[in-house]
């Protein structure tokens, strides 16, 4: 947690009080260029930006979810780049993070609220239970649809992190027994107020993810382009499948029948053992896991697609995708067939997201 | 049950597959291309290039493939800023490979630049203004410490 008079330096004077040089600088501008999947050719104008960029007030809220999503950031691959990314931020408030508990967490969530109103970046994670007055979670007295309405109204943006408060997620699988929503539904409906919204999907999203979506706004001072589901489109434009290095034998029809057959062994493509790779769209297949170790098609396993929608309530993750659970487009059940006609209805489907794409620029 | 080794285990890697050139995937020989093609830039008076290597979808053996043909050159640096960065050039002079590493040396990011120098290891222009002051600094305590 920051000192107050901090709030108004620059990130570059920043990390020059922390000693950081102006080569570790543009490591660490060239890395997070990485991180946003931007050029290399953006370097110098990201390092001009983000230089010059103040550190914004961060408040970080839970609600319905399992902590996967803060592991999965404050695990996120390097150290050195991560503390730099909370050093760049002043980070007010987050409940597993804070040494302070009690009435002084909610004091200094309540303080940072108030000294930055209008200009606080609101992370979420967890979905909102809106049924029965939403009293299935609580914290410190107040229902998570409160604390949110409040915390809505002085944001400058709003990140929601992970499919829970991108989409509802696991509390919402169907009975749905709590009424929870996404970040995105509660706006719609009108029960908080309006602001811009990025959903960082994933269950957990990718680490890189998070800090690049950070590391956007930091740079730009704005919400990145966005998908049809508010996802940025330099992580979420392509499918898994467009980006996966098995694609090659998706297109040649050689497909594993079983694990461990003689097809999963020659790392043929998981597609008829359930991967949701064609109908998923994040960055695994390039960021990849664990500081770039692998991603799920890399270990054997097929992708379970949890950074779309209702992922949860789809059928089994084992099926394979002509069974027709995913995506609303008939083309995919209809090519069921054999490898290549698979191939023309993913592949048309996945041109279609691709052309809703732009028609929303 | 029989031991480890009668397990079968298929070794993926830049070998040629069995079943001929069809099959091979991977991005080591279009990655190459495209430096081709920057290097050629390079030779006719145009702009430095780096390819992003986190940004492709690298198959098993890729990188090892990029590796193994590009080779090793004559230079090599270890900046220490953030975790050490390494600098080489590789047997294709004007081709760099820098490897940023994080504190507990970890790999943060990867690229491969096409350039006379890769921009990291240049001196700019603030920290040229620091070391003059530096050195003056260093003069004038000298001299001081000679007229006493």
């Amino acid at each position: 947690m920051a000192k107050d008079d901090d709030k108004e330096q620059t990130l570059g004077e920043v990390l020059r009080q922390q000693g950081v040089s102006r080569r570790g600088f543009l490591k660490f501008c060239a890395t997070t260029a990485s991180l946003m999947a931007l050029p290399p050719s953006m370097v110098p104008a990201i390092a001009k930006a983000l230089d010059k960029a103040l550190r914004p007030s961060v408040i970080y809220l839970s609600f319905q979810e399992c902590t996967g999503c803060a592991e999965s950031l404050t695990r996120s691959h390097s150290p050195t780049l991560e503390s730099l990314m909370f050093n760049a931020i002043s980070l007010d408030y987050q409940e597993t993070l804070q040494a302070a508990a009690g009435t002084a967490a909610e004091a200094a969530l309540h303080d940072a609220m108030k000294k930055f109103h209008g200009k606080y970046l609101l992370l979420v994670d967890g979905s909102i239970p809106v049924k029965d007055d939403g009293v299935y979670s609580t914290i410190a007295g107040k229902t998570n649809l409160q604390i949110m309405k409040e915390a809505a109204e002085g944001a400058a943006a709003v990140v929601a992190v992970g499919t829970c408060s991108s989409f509802g997620g696991i509390p919402k699988a169907n009975p749905n027994p709590t009424g929870a929503v996404s970040v995105g539904d509660l706006m719609k409906s009108g029960q908080i107020a309006t602001k811009p919204l990025i959903n960082v999907s994933g269950c957990p999203p990718i680490p890189v993810v998070i800090t690049g979506v950070l590391a956007h706004y930091l740079t730009f001072g704005e919400v990145p382009a966005l998908d049809v589901h508010g996802r940025p489109k330099v992580f979420f434009g392509e499918t898994i499948h467009d980006r996966c290095y098995r694609r090659p034998f998706y297109d040649q029809g050689k497909f594993a029948k079983t694990f461990d057959d003689e097809g999963a062994r020659s790392g043929w493509c998981l597609y008829e053992l359930g991967c949701k790779g064609p109908t998923t769209y994040n960055a695994c297949a390039t960021t990849k896991w664990n500081g770039g170790v692998s991603f799920p098609v890399e270990s054997g396993h097929g992708c379970l697609g949890c950074s779309e929608p209702d992922f949860w309530d789809k059928g089994s993750f084992y099926a394979p995708l002509s069974t027709g659970h995913w995506g609303t487009a008939e083309g995919i059940a209809a090519a069921a067939a054999a490898g290549a006609a698979i191939g023309i209805g993913a592949a048309a489907m996945s041109r279609r997201h691709q052309d809703t794409i732009s028609k929303e620029e | 049950m029989s031991g480890l080794s009668d397990i079968g285990v298929k070794v993926e890697g830049d070998s040629e597959p069995e079943d001929g050139p069809t099959t091979r995937i991977g991005n080591a020989l279009p990655i190459l291309h495209e430096i081709e093609t920057y290097l050629t830039r390079l030779t006719q008076g145009g702009e430095p290039a780096t390819i992003d290597l986190r940004a492709m979808p690298l198959a098993p053996g890729d990188y090892e493939t990029l590796q193994r043909l590009l080779g090793e050159g004559e230079v090599s640096a270890t900046i220490d800023a953030l975790g050490p960065t390494r600098v080489r050039e590789t047997a294709v002079r004007g081709v760099w490979w820098v490897t940023h590493h994080g504190a507990t040396d970890e790999v943060v990011a990867e690229f491969i630049e096409i350039t006379r120098i890769p921009t990291i290891l240049q001196t700019v222009d603030e920290d040229l203004v620091d070391g003059l002051s530096r050195l003056r600094e260093c003069l004038a305590q000298e001299g001081q410490a000679a007229s006493d």
